[in-house]
């Protein structure tokens, strides 16, 4: 049976990770190399990398990081921030990426979907939605979450399928830094509304959870970040409490 | 010495650091001699059918992987171009296995994205693998079952999750982002 998987997020600037992380056992809580085998090792099923480094000089830090994750893991992982182009993807893909992560370029220029699963294929090309609830309404947010684009986010998931998504990752930001839970009602419609698989993130504060977003909503997959870095939840105990609670997990 | 044959749809960095994490000196080449000289070939793989098997005819690189003689490990899209047709671009692949590729009905996400499970199996390179070890899938096409088939996936239909003819092998996961299981099935391969 295909398993839900459990996705760790790290955002990455200037090539080290930004948030705290209190992982037992790191000597470099801010290296990503090491972040990312441990968390393989501790039964990760796949990682996803935000990139917010904000100078192009930088950028070539990414690629560089990319190689030494992809030499260093043996699961696979996804790259997302900053990806304007079709270059900008290969780049990334050629140096080890499973996946690229487009979110705001991607609403800015939907050519790029298409173009990108043409050079790349559709299994490379992960959209992230960030989404809030307004007036009743999901609306699509771009910039981090701070400009409103206007856009039904039904329909932009439904259009991002057709440009050639492979995957969507669907953040709520009601939800996201609650610590209250997914937000089950979004998820239900997205994953009911496209035919690829959907990633739910924002809002997990607990256990329980998890398992309400893979038992409530067809989400094939859950990522979370700061619950996983601090330590407040760990991998393998999740994963150990949903497989107890009837859950396909690895 | 490992080759890794290069070719325009490759993810041949992955499965490099796999082999490399193995302990096993590799190249990515597309040089016939190499080709023909090394202990063993992968044939690896994302990406677009048809145009990865027109680039292939083009190089002259199908009738070289025919003739190959020493262990062939197909991967994932590597899999489904040594079969005989697959309906991604309607492309004649290469017919070592007399399978046809099919799209999966859309009765389920598509692709079929994440870990699953394969039959247990006789085959050298999967009978270390345990009923609940669970191996990475991406895929939109499958491989049908066969007399070739040598371990079987349930994801919609049940399909070829790895064929064997001979010296060649297939595996419709990547056993280079399958953790410990998939370099459990890359050493079997590297050792046959």
């Amino acid at each position: 049976m295909l398993k839900k998987r459990i996705i760790p997020c790290f955002d990455i600037k200037d090539g080290r990770v930004v948030k705290g992380v209190n992982f037992v056992g790191l000597r470099d809580a801010g290296n990503p190399v090491e972040l990312a085998a441990q968390y393989a090792l501790a039964g990760a099923d796949e990682l996803v990398f935000l990139d917010i480094t904000a100078t192009q000089e930088n950028r070539k830090t990414l690629t560089d990081l990319v190689a030494q994750i992809a030499a260093e893991i043996n699961i696979p992982f996804t790259v997302g921030g900053g990806i304007n182009s079709v270059a900008d993807a290969e780049k990334i893909i050629r140096s080890g990426a499973d996946k690229i992560s487009l979110n705001s370029s991607a609403v800015k220029n939907q050519k790029l979907i298409t173009d990108i699963a043409k050079s790349l294929g559709t299994q490379a090309v992960v959209v992230a939605i960030d989404t809030k609830l307004i007036d009743g309404k999901w609306q699509v947010f771009i910039s981090g979450g701070k400009v409103a684009t206007g856009l039904d986010t039904v329909q932009w998931a439904q259009q991002a399928e057709q440009l050639g998504a492979g995957e969507l990752l669907l953040t709520s930001m009601n939800n996201d830094g609650t610590k209250a839970g997914f937000a089950l009602d979004i998820l239900n419609l997205i994953c009911d509304a496209v035919s690829i698989p959907v990633i739910a993130s924002g809002g997990a504060g607990n256990m329980a959870h998890f398992k309400e977003v893979f038992t409530q909503t067809h989400a094939t997959a859950a990522l979370a970040a700061s619950i996983f870095h601090y330590g407040e939840i760990g991998i393998q105990q999740l994963k150990d409490y949903l497989k107890t609670e009837n859950i396909a997990i690895r | 010495m490992i080759a890794i044959l290069k070719y325009n749809a490759g993810n041949t960095q992955s499965v490099e650091n796999a082999i490399r994490r193995l302990g096993y000196d590799c190249l990515v080449t597309d040089d016939v001699q190499l080709l023909q000289s090394a202990d063993k070939v992968i044939f690896p793989g994302v990406g677009e059918a048809a145009s990865a098997m027109a680039y292939l005819r083009a190089k002259g690189l199908d009738k070289i992987i025919l003739e190959l003689t020493q262990p062939v490990l197909g991967i994932c899209l590597g899999l489904q171009l040594m079969c005989r047709y697959s309906e991604e671009g309607a492309t004649t692949g290469l017919g070592i296995f007399d399978v046809d590729v099919k799209k999966f009905p859309p009765k389920d996400k598509v692709p079929h994205m994440g870990w699953n499970t394969i039959s247990e199996s006789e085959s050298e390179i999967l009978s270390t693998i345990l009923p609940d070890d669970d191996v990475y899938f991406v895929h939109s096409y499958y491989a049908e079952l066969s007399q070739y088939t040598i371990a079987q996936c349930d994801y919609i239909l049940p399909f070829s999750a790895a064929l064997q003819k001979d010296n060649f092998y297939a595996v419709q996961f990547h056993t280079e982002k399958s953790g410990n299981v998939g370099e459990q099935i890359l050493t079997n391969f590297l050792k046959l």
